[in-house]
């Protein structure tokens, strides 16, 4: 019975991480449909995010929706900045460029993160005071329930507004094709600043949630996370939407699984063995769909 | 042309033995602190790591951010070697050195083969996957002292022997440079500014994409082997991401496909932390600035309205040679 | 037997069939044209025959070789070369190092040679300059060798692409549109060149062109393609004035 009870335990484990994988990927999948370009710098504002929140809530003693508001509005901001001043220039620079300049971005967030906070891990109570509860012998924890939840409002938040709005529906014009969605008077530099913002505001949410969590910040807790939800990105197919929501928690039970059942050493290096594995057998991900070149 | 050669040729052999005597001056000569003279394998060893990287990211054209890992298979690889080997010093590091570079070169193989058909953003992310599962391998296994590190290994290779080490940062610059200059080279640089060109002429792009990583992770595993007789022990740590970034920002500042270059950034970018040592948190930072700054640069209009009016006028002179 | 053969060539991408039911028959030392309106399949025709895509259907034998499941680098050494549509110059790279390129599989020495400048090196390196060399003599080209091929003009990089193709020592040089974008004493001097080079490395020549003065002017036979079926083939002065060859390019 118990052993159940465990799987069951580890699998609600995945489902948490991997909601917060997915939250991460979207913002991944949403950059690079649109922008056409992999975002290295996603995951740090993650780390933004959280630090955000620390300054907010415990070094200025902000009630808790207050602080999560400013925190959403901190990372959505950066993600525009980010974009206008190191990407945007680069729009029609060789990729190598673009990729290069993001890892640079990503280094510096670290950096500064690093000069005004210092290494040493900074431990942060959770302001998301939501009790367990316990169903038949499984305990789960205040902050998976929330989790799961808000992640599940957020991709049903973002699939409505994709479809269903106008600026969404110009996002997805971008992303086909930003010649034409120009041509259709459609301003694609609103449009990717727009896209920007949403994913860093995703981001935020994953980072609040992931500091509630794990209780602790440091520079870099940001780096980790976002590439193994660039990962679940591609493994859900990137581009895709609902292909990131259904990557990451796919990711999140599989690292799970095997950190408790095989070893938590290896548990990272089987997490980066699915990346590979689906880029050889299919790059296009579970749900995405390969756009060939013209020769 | 051939006297354009020979030229070339007797400068390089020239400054290869200025840069050699003003070092060993520098050593013997006792105008070096003790914190100066520690940094002058490390130089060598980030030369090693740059000229290797180099030849990924300027001729080949890809970005690959898990150069650390093939360093770190290889330090590992030639430290356990030598730690297992009772012969004279030189001897034992020449081992290690070989088995460093070969195991190093035969993970490039085995990593590179299934990794070699993607492009772009996608190679640079498995390479920085592949890059954190050796990471993860290393801490596992029980051999390799996992994550307590590997120690109990030999100083061969601090700065008394210079030498030694600086025959080998020679080879490498040798070779590579040598090879870009060669039919293989060329061929690898094909693959870089038009693959699709590159197959309809007879370039196969798997080939020369699995031999430019080859040679690349084999010099990059004797850097390593380098590296762990320099500091004595290895933690998986050492080998992670910041590091694949630290030698990237070596190879982009010495401009892509620029191997002098590349030498002149790694030395520079390797003894400026020691004179700013108290300024390490800004050192990151400012390597930060300068990958986006340079990037932006490259690609600025500003560039682009230089480059432009060069080629109209190199065009025009074209234009009035023909009439 | 012709040079190359090919029956019931198609391909369908997704829904739409690109190219459907080719059959085309092409005499060794002749110049022919594939022509047709924008979009009738003519480069994925050149695609299949060069192995860029795999047919769905069809042949494609080239002096008694079957070619279709070949990849591009055994199909060049098979002995079809070609130019693109969209210029694919090796951007970074000389005028004479992109024509060495091209002699790669010609003119060989190994790798343990490369890495040292040893034993072969100089003398096969020698030969691949003498031999691109001549090639670029035949385009005018060997005074610019040392140029980047990126800084040509765009007439003469056109050119620079046929010579890194005739480089490769084909039976058979496909040319996509090889005179797009010149004036017309330079598309003369094209089709001057087009004949001289047919006749002194004695190959096959397959072009697609819109330019009409060119493919009447130096093409001997004429296939005609329109939404990727085989619309009409035959001498130039029979295909041109064909009312349905005419409906093709001009609307009803």
């Amino acid at each position: 019975m118990s052993l159940i009870n465990n799987l069951v335990e580890q699998l609600i484990n995945g489902l948490r991480t991997g909601s917060i994988y997915a939250l991460i990927a979207l913002g991944y999948t949403m950059v690079y449909g649109i922008a056409k370009m992999i975002n290295f710098a996603h995951g740090d504002i993650i780390m933004v995010g959280a630090y955000a929140l620390y300054v907010f809530a415990a070094l200025l003693g902000l009630p808790a929706p207050v602080c999560i508001l400013l925190t959403i509005i901190v990372c959505a901001v950066l993600g525009i900045l980010v974009e206008r001043i190191a990407y945007k220039p680069l729009r029609n620079a060789p990729s190598l460029a673009v990729l290069i300049t993001a890892i640079g971005v990503s280094y510096f967030l670290q950096n500064v993160a690093l000069i005004i906070f210092k290494a040493t891990p900074i431990p942060f109570g959770s302001i998301i005071k939501v009790p367990s509860i316990k169903i038949g012998g499984i305990h789960i924890s205040g902050i998976t329930i929330v989790t799961l939840i808000v992640t599940v409002i957020a991709m049903a938040v973002l699939t409505w507004f994709i479809n269903k709005t106008k600026a969404g529906s110009a996002m997805r014009a971008v992303s086909e094709d930003k010649g034409a969605a120009a041509l259709m008077g459609i301003n694609v530099n609103k449009t990717i600043s727009m896209t920007f913002a949403i994913g860093s505001a995703l981001a935020a949410v994953a980072g609040i949630l992931f500091i509630c969590q794990y209780e602790s910040l440091s520079p870099t807790l940001g780096a980790l996370p976002g590439i193994k939800a660039f990962v679940a990105a591609v493994l859900g197919g990137i581009g895709s939407i609902p292909g990131a929501m259904l990557g990451g928690i796919v990711l999140g039970i599989i690292e799970s699984l095997s950190k408790a059942y095989i070893s938590t050493q290896l548990a990272d290096a089987i997490v980066f063995g699915v990346l590979v594995i689906v880029l050889l057998v299919k790059p296009s991900g579970l749900l995405g769909k390969m756009k060939a070149e013209k020769v | 042309m051939n006297k354009k050669i020979n030229k070339s040729v007797i400068i390089n052999v020239i400054l290869a033995l200025v840069a050699y005597g003003v070092v060993m001056a520098l050593i013997y000569g006792g105008l070096l602190g003790r914190q100066a003279m520690s940094i002058i394998i490390p130089c060598c060893i980030n030369v090693m790591l740059a000229v290797s990287l180099c030849l990924l990211v300027g001729f080949l054209g890809e970005l690959t951010l898990g150069h650390a890992g093939f360093m770190s298979i290889g330090a590992y690889a030639g430290a356990l070697t030598t730690n297992a080997l009772d012969l004279p010093p030189q001897i034992e590091l020449l081992i290690g050195l070989l088995v460093g570079g070969i195991v190093a070169a035969v993970f490039s193989l085995i990593i590179g083969l299934p990794v070699l058909r993607l492009k772009g953003d996608y190679l640079a992310i498995v390479t920085l996957g592949f890059g954190e599962i050796i990471k993860s391998v290393i801490n596992f296994l029980g051999f390799t002292g996992g994550a307590k590190g590997l120690s109990g290994i030999g100083a061969y290779s601090n700065y008394k022997n210079f030498t030694f080490v600086y025959i080998f940062v020679l080879l490498t610059i040798l070779v590579i440079s040598n090879l870009v200059k060669s039919r293989h080279g060329r061929a690898i640089c094909a693959v870089r500014d038009n693959y699709i060109a590159a197959e309809a002429v007879g370039i196969k792009v798997s080939k020369f994409k699995t031999m430019a990583f080859v040679i690349s992770g084999f010099f990059a595993g004797m850097a390593g082997v380098f590296y762990a007789h320099n500091v004595g022990i290895l933690k998986p740590g050492n080998f992670d991401y910041n590091k694949s970034i630290e030698i990237l920002v070596m190879v982009v500042l010495g401009g892509m496909g620029n191997i002098k270059g590349a030498i002149i950034a790694a030395v520079i970018l390797t003894a400026l932390p020691e004179v700013l040592r108290s300024a390490a948190d800004f050192r990151m930072l400012l390597y930060a600035i300068v990958l986006i700054a340079m990037m932006l640069f490259n690609n600025s209009k500003f560039r682009m309205a230089m480059i432009e009016k060069r080629n109209l006028k190199k065009a025009m002179s074209i234009q009035k040679e023909g009439e | 037997m012709a040079l190359l053969e090919v029956k019931h060539l198609g391909i369908s991408f997704g829904g739409l069939r690109a190219v459907d039911d080719l059959n085309m028959s092409i005499e060794q030392g002749s110049l022919v044209g594939l022509i047709g309106p924008n979009g009738a399949g003519k480069t994925t025709a050149f695609n299949l025959l060069t192995g860029v895509y795999a047919p769905s259907e069809g042949t494609i034998v080239l002096d008694g070789e079957n070619l279709v499941g070949k990849a591009p680098t055994e199909i060049c050494k098979s002995g079809i070369a070609r130019t693109f549509q969209n210029i694919r110059l090796f951007s970074q790279m000389t005028v004479l190092d992109n024509v060495k390129v091209a002699l790669h599989n010609h003119v060989e020495y190994s790798l343990a040679e490369s890495f040292f400048h040893l034993g072969k090196y100089s003398k096969k390196e020698k030969e691949m300059d003498e031999r691109a060399i001549e090639i670029l003599k035949v385009f005018d080209l060997d005074g610019q060798a040392d140029v980047l091929a990126s800084n040509l003009p765009y007439g003469k990089q056109r050119k620079l692409e046929i010579a890194r193709a005739l480089a490769t020592e084909p039976k058979l040089l496909l040319l996509d549109e090889p005179a797009a974008g010149m004036n017309p004493n330079e598309t003369q001097e094209l089709m001057d060149t087009i004949q001289l080079i047919r006749d002194k490395f004695h190959i096959t020549i397959l072009l697609i062109e819109h330019d009409m003065k060119l493919v009447s002017g130096i093409c001997e036979y004429l296939y005609v393609l329109n939404f990727g079926m085989e619309l009409a083939h035959g001498e130039p002065t029979d295909v041109l004035n064909d009312p349905k060859v005419i409906t093709a390019y001009l609307g009803e």
